[in-house]
C-alpha cells in the first residue's frame, strides 16, 4: 500500500514537472524582449554535400585531426584537407562503404574506421582491414571505435572487443565474460583507467582497466518507459553513445541523456532541460560540465547550466538557434545558418569550431563568438 | 721405379683433373673443419666516426661492435652488445652509438668516448635498425617482427609510441636536414592471393613522429637499405623484384628475380611521391640481392652491394637519371638498361652487406659478412685497396661453408638467385610460387620458414622429399638453379647449416613459459578430444594429433579439405608450428591471409580439425595459443 502511494506521488510529481518544465515554441522569447541571455557559442555553418565534394549526404560520423577532417558517410570515407575532399572506398581497401564510427590515434595520426563490414585502419593512405573472417573481430558491424594507448576498442553487433596493436591479440567481451545482457554494443569510450560501453538494451558497461573488473549501470526503472526515479541511475537501458571525459561519463539513450561523475547521476530529458529531443544518437563531452548532444531534432550544447540548440526549424526549415537559461527561459537568437539537417549523428571539435555529421550533409560550424 | 712414379703421378693428375671437372675448383680447396666452436665475427654493418679516423663494425656473429683504426684496420676495441645485432647509428653529435639487437628486442647505448655501454633500452619485436632525430630527442627503431617503428625518448629510452610500417620493417635513413625519415621492409605487405607483391617506403615526419606518406613499391618483395643524398633530392632503395606469379620454368632474362633499385625524390621527378624502378642486372648476368646502398657526397656515384654475387655495383648517377628522364617506364624488366648507367662491378668478399663512404667520398668500405673481411675501395679507381681481416677463426668450418653456399647465387643459371633470395636472412619471403615440376599453373605453394627443422621431415608440401639433402640437392639443381649444382660435400655443409638454424625467440610466450589465460584456454581447445556437443573428435580431426610433438607435426600427410582445382593432390605434409604467428599467409598455397581464415574460410566441413563448434572468442583463444608455438 505504501509502495503504491509512493509510486502515485512520484507519477504526480513527474506529470507536474513535465507541465512546468516543457517549453513549447509559444514560450520562446525573441531576443529583443530579453535583457540577459546567456552567452552561448554562435556559429556560421558551412555545409558540405555531394554538391561540393562529399561522397554521400548521409554522414554517420565525423573526426577532426588538426587541419584534416574525416567524414564517415554511407558511401565511403571522406578526407577534407586544404579545401579538397578525397574519398576512400572499398576499392582502396576500406572494409565497407558505410562508415559508422571514427577514432583517431593521437600519437600516430592513424584513423580507425568502424564500418558495416569490418574495422579499417587508415595510416598515411594505407588501409588495413580487420573482419570477422580474417581477424579476431567478433562481428563486421562496428558501431563504435575508440583508441587508448596501443589498444583499439570496438563496439560491434556481437559484443565488445579490444585489439592490442602491438601483439595483434584480440580480446572479446560479451555475455559470457561480462555483465552484458544484450550483445548489441553501440558505442565505446576508452581511457587509460576505464572503458565504457553503450549497450543497446543492456545499459552502460564499465571496465576498470586496473582491476579488470566489469561493472554495469542500469536504469533503476528497468525497461519501464516512464521515469520514476530520476537521477537515481542511468536514464534508460537503450544506450546509444557514451563519452568519458575528465572522469565523468556522459551517456546518450533514445530516451534522454545521463551524466555520472562516479558518485551522482544527473539525467536530462526534454521536459526539464534544453534537450530538443530525448532521442539521442550521439553524445560528446567537452569536460566535466559541458557536452554536445546529437539528436533527431537538432544539435544541442549544454554548458553546465544553459542550453543552446542549433538546427533548421522543424516547421519552416529556416536556420534556428535557441538558448535556454538555467531558469528555463528560452530565447530565440537570430541566425543565418544552421547545420545541414536536424537529424544529427555526430560531432567533433576543431579548436573553437565544430564539425557536425547529419543525415543530409556535413556541417562546419565556424565559431563566431 | 721412376716410370712407376711417373705413372702414379700421371694417374693422380688424371684423378685430380677428373675431380676438378666433376666438382669444380672449390672442391679441392681446404677441407672445412668440423671442430670450430669460436663464433665468426660476421660483420654486417659499418659506420665511420665523424672525424673518419675510426671504423665501427657491427659483428652479428659475435654480438659486438668492433672499433678499428680506419687507416690501418687495426682493432682498437670490442664492445659486447646484445644478441644478433642488426643495425647501428651514431647520434648526430657523435657522442653516442645506438645498436639494435634483433634477438634481444633491445637497443644498446654506447658512450663513444669511453666505449662504455651506458644503457640498454627495450624496443619492439626484433629491432633491426635505429636512427636518432637531428635534435637528439627521439629515437626510431625499425622492428622486423613487429612490422612497426618504435619511437623512444632519446634521453630515457621510454617508449612514446609505435608507428605502423611495412611488413618486416628493417631499414631506416634520415635526410641530412632531419626533416624526413624513410623506412623499408623485407617482407611484402599483404595483398590478395595470387596478386603481385607490394611493398612501401614509409615516410615519417620525425618531428611529429608520424607517418605522413607511403610510397608504393609495386611488385617488390624484399626492400633493404635506403640511402639519401646529402641535399635530400635523391633517395635510393635496394630491393628484390620476384616473378612468383609465373611458373619457374623460364629462369633466364630475369624470370625468377630481377635485382633493382627504386629511386625517388626531386631529382627523379617533380611529381611528389613518384618512384622509379631501375634494374641492376645484365641480359646474361645477375647481381643477386642488392642490399647496402651509399650515395657519394657529390651525388655522382651510387654504390650498391650484392649479397648473393660478392660484388659492388657502381652507378653513374647523372647517366642513370638521364636514362630515366629520357625513357618511358617500366624499365625494371629491361635488362639492357643497366648498361647505360652501371660503370663498374667490383669484386669483394663473401656476402657483402653494409657499406659506408668516407666523408670526402674518396673511399668506401664494405662489410663482407661471410668471410669476416672489410674491403676498402678507392672511389677514383674503383679498386679494392685494402682487405681488412677481422679477428676470429681463420679456418672455414663446415657450417660456415654451408652458410656461404646458402647465401651465394653462383650456383643458379647466370647467377640469378640463391637460397637466401626466397629465405631472406634464412627465414622465408611471404610469397607463393608456381614451381615447374607440378605443371604450369598447378600446385601453387607458399614458402615456409626454415628454422629448427630437425624432426620435421619430410619436406615439400607434398611430403615427397624425405631429407634436406634431397630437398636442397637434386631437386634444387633440377628445378631452381638450372645450372651447376654443388658437390656432395658442399651439399652436406649446406644441409648442416640449414639444420643448425635455431628458432627465434617467441615474442608471444612469456619468458618463463607461462601462458596467459587466453593461451591456456586455447591450449585446451588444441588438445581436446571431445567437441562442445560432447561428441568424440576423430583422431585425425584433433589438432594435437597431426600437429603433435614439440615441433607441432607428426610428419605425416593428410587431406584437410584445402585442395584447390589447380592442385594435383589434396594430400599434404603436416607443417610444423614453430613461429607460426610470423609466417602468413597460410595453408599450402598461401590462400589463407591470416590464421583466422584457415578456419573461418577454409574449413567449412571440419576436415582441418573440428572447429565449427567453436565461438569466435574460443577460436581467438586457439589462435592465441598457436602464436606461442
Amino acid at each position: 500500500m505504501k509502495q503504491a502511494a509512493m509510486i502515485g506521488l512520484l507519477l504526480a510529481a513527474v506529470v507536474a514537472s513535465a507541465q512546468t518544465a516543457a517549453h513549447p515554441v509559444k514560450h520562446v522569447h525573441a531576443i529583443a524582449q530579453t535583457q540577459r541571455v546567456p552567452a552561448m557559442p554562435r556559429y556560421r555553418f558551412e555545409n558540405f554535400t555531394t554538391a561540393n565534394g562529399l561522397p554521400d549526404d548521409h554522414v554517420f560520423s565525423v573526426l577532426v585531426d588538426g587541419d584534416r577532417v574525416w567524414a564517415g558517410t554511407n558511401n565511403g570515407l571522406a578526407e577534407f584537407e586544404n579545401g579538397e575532399w578525397k574519398t576512400y572506398t572499398t576499392a582502396d581497401g576500406l572494409a565497407h562503404r558505410a562508415v559508422l564510427s571514427l577514432a583517431l590515434d593521437k600519437r600516430t595520426g592513424d584513423v580507425w574506421a568502424g564500418t558495416m563490414g569490418g574495422l579499417s585502419r587508415i595510416s598515411a593512405g594505407r588501409i588495413d582491414t580487420y573482419t570477422q573472417l580474417n581477424s579476431g573481430l567478433s562481428n563486421d558491424v562496428v558501431y563504435g571505435v575508440s583508441v587508448e594507448g596501443e589498444n583499439v576498442w570496438v563496439a560491434t553487433a556481437a559484443g565488445a572487443g579490444r585489439l592490442n596493436t602491438r601483439t595483434g591479440e584480440w580480446s572479446l567481451y560479451n555475455e559470457r565474460n561480462t555483465p552484458m545482457v544484450e550483445i548489441w554494443a553501440y558505442g565505446v569510450s576508452a581511457a587509460a583507467d576505464k572503458v565504457y560501453y553503450a549497450i543497446w538494451g543492456s545499459g552502460l558497461l564499465e571496465l576498470n582497466q586496473k582491476t579488470g573488473v566489469w561493472d554495469k549501470y542500469d536504469d533503476p526503472d528497468g525497461e519501464n518507459e516512464i521515469v520514476l526515479l530520476k537521477d537515481q541511475g542511468l536514464i534508460h537501458e537503450i544506450v546509444t553513445s557514451v563519452s568519458y571525459v575528465d572522469g565523468v561519463v556522459w551517456a546518450a539513450t533514445y530516451f534522454g541523456a545521463s551524466h555520472y561523475d562516479g558518485r551522482f547521476w544527473h539525467n536530462f530529458l526534454t521536459k526539464d532541460s534544453g534537450l530538443p529531443s530525448n532521442f539521442i544518437n550521439s553524445i560528446k563531452g567537452v569536460d566535466r560540465d559541458r557536452a554536445w548532444f546529437c539528436t533527431d531534432k537538432g544539435l544541442a550544447y549544454y554548458d553546465g547550466a544553459n542550453w543552446a540548440v542549433y538546427r533548421p526549424s522543424l516547421e519552416t526549415g529556416k536556420a534556428e538557434m535557441t538558448v535556454r537559461d538555467a531558469a528555463g527561459k528560452v530565447t530565440e537568437i537570430p541566425v543565418e545558418t544552421a547545420p545541414a539537417h536536424n537529424y544529427i549523428l555526430g560531432i567533433d571539435f576543431q579548436g573553437p569550431d565544430i564539425w557536425v555529421a547529419t543525415a543530409k550533409g556535413l556541417s562546419h560550424g565556424v565559431y563566431q563568438r | 721405379m721412376r716410370r712407376r712414379l711417373g705413372e702414379a703421378l700421371l694417374g693422380a693428375a688424371v684423378v685430380c683433373l677428373a675431380l676438378l671437372l666433376r666438382y669444380g675448383a672449390t672442391t679441392v680447396a681446404a677441407e672445412p673443419s668440423l671442430d670450430i666452436t669460436e663464433p665468426y665475427a660476421s660483420p654486417l654493418e659499418l659506420l665511420l666516426s665523424p672525424d673518419g679516423s675510426r671504423l665501427y663494425v657491427l659483428c652479428q656473429g659475435t654480438g659486438e661492435v668492433r672499433v678499428l683504426e680506419a687507416a690501418s684496420g687495426r682493432e682498437l676495441q670490442a664492445i659486447p652488445v646484445g644478441r644478433s645485432p642488426r643495425g647501428f647509428f651514431f647520434s648526430p653529435d657523435g657522442r653516442r652509438l645506438f645498436v639494435a639487437n634483433s634477438w634481444d628486442d633491445s637497443v644498446t647505448v654506447i658512450d663513444t668516448k669511453s666505449s662504455a655501454v651506458t644503457a640498454t633500452w627495450k624496443a619492439g619485436f626484433e629491432p633491426s635498425s635505429v636512427v636518432e632525430d637531428g635534435a637528439g630527442k627521439t629515437l626510431f627503431v625499425a622492428d622486423r617482427i613487429g612490422n612497426d617503428i618504435t619511437v623512444l625518448d632519446a634521453a630515457t629510452g621510454a617508449e612514446k609510441e609505435t608507428l605502423e610500417a611495412g611488413r618486416g620493417a628493417s631499414y631506416l635513413a634520415m635526410t641530412a636536414d632531419g626533416r624526413r625519415l624513410y623506412a623499408t621492409h623485407v617482407y611484402p605487405n599483404p595483398t590478395p592471393h595470387r596478386t603481385p607483391p607490394e611493398s612501401e617506403i614509409t615516410v615519417i615526419d620525425p618531428v611529429r613522429a608520424q607517418v605522413i606518406d607511403r610510397l608504393k613499391l609495386e611488385s617488390i618483395a624484399g626492400a633493404f637499405h635506403v640511402a639519401l643524398s646529402r641535399d635530400g633530392r635523391l633517395g635510393v632503395v635496394a630491393e628484390l623484384h620476384p616473378k612468383n606469379l609465373v611458373p619457374l620454368a623460364h629462369v633466364e632474362h630475369g624470370w625468377a628475380f630481377v635485382d633493382t633499385l627504386t629511386i625517388f625524390g626531386a631529382d627523379v621527378s617533380s611529381e611528389p611521391g613518384r618512384t622509379v624502378e631501375v634494374p641492376l642486372d645484365e641480359l646474361d648476368r645477375y647481381y643477386a640481392r642488392p642490399f647496402g646502398v651509399a650515395i657519394a657526397p657529390d651525388k655522382s656515384r651510387i654504390y650498391v652491394t650484392h649479397g648473393g654475387s660478392d660484388v659492388v655495383t657502381v652507378i653513374d648517377t647523372r647517366r642513370m637519371l638521364a636514362y630515366v628522364h629520357a625513357h618511358r617506364e617500366p624499365f625494371a624488366e629491361d635488362l639492357s638498361a643497366s648498361a647505360h648507367y652501371v660503370v663498374a662491378r667490383i669484386a669483394v668478399g663473401k656476402n657483402p652487406r653494409g657499406v659506408v663512404l668516407s666523408r670526402d667520398g674518396a673511399r668506401f668500405y664494405v662489410a663482407n659478412r661471410l668471410d669476416d673481411t672489410i674491403s676498402a675501395i678507392d672511389t677514383r679507381t674503383n679498386r679494392v685497396t685494402q682487405t681488412i681481416r677481422l679477428r676470429g677463426p681463420e679456418k672455414v668450418s663446415a657450417l660456415r661453408r654451408g652458410e656461404q653456399t646458402f647465401y651465394s647465387a653462383q650456383y643458379a643459371f647466370q647467377g640469378e638467385f640463391g637460397c637466401a633470395n626466397c629465405h631472406i636472412d634464412s627465414t622465408f619471403d611471404g610469397l607463393q610460387w608456381d614451381l615447374e615440376p607440378d605443371g604450369f599453373g598447378r600446385d601453387i605453394v607458399a614458402n615456409r620458414l626454415i628454422e629448427d627443422l630437425r624432426g620435421t621431415e619430410p619436406f615439400k608440401w607434398n611430403g615427397k622429399n624425405p631429407t634436406l639433402a634431397v630437398e636442397c640437392g637434386v631437386r634444387t639443381e633440377m628445378y631452381f638453379w638450372r645450372s651447376q649444382n654443388y658437390d656432395d660435400l658442399r651439399l652436406a655443409d649446406l644441409v648442416l647449416y640449414i639444420r643448425s638454424l635455431p628458432s627465434r625467440p617467441n615474442r608471444f610466450r612469456a619468458a618463463d613459459g607461462e601462458l596467459t589465460s587466453a593461451q591456456e584456454r586455447g591450449r585446451a581447445i588444441f588438445n581436446r578430444t571431445v567437441d562442445k556437443l560432447g561428441q568424440p573428435i576423430p583422431q585425425g580431426n584433433q589438432c594435437a594429433y597431426c600437429h603433435s610433438g614439440p615441433k607441432g607435426t607428426n610428419q605425416k600427410s593428410f587431406d584437410v579439405g584445402t585442395k584447390k582445382p589447380t592442385d594435383n593432390s589434396g594430400l599434404l605434409d603436416t607443417p610444423q608450428l614453430m613461429s607460426v604467428a610470423l609466417t602468413a599467409p597460410y595453408l599450402h598455397d598461401g590462400s589463407a591471409a591470416t590464421l583466422e581464415e584457415i578456419w573461418t574460410v577454409y574449413n567449412p566441413h571440419d576436415q582441418h580439425g573440428r572447429t565449427n563448434d567453436l565461438t569466435k572468442d574460443e577460436l581467438n583463444d586457439l589462435i592465441e595459443y598457436l602464436r606461442t608455438r
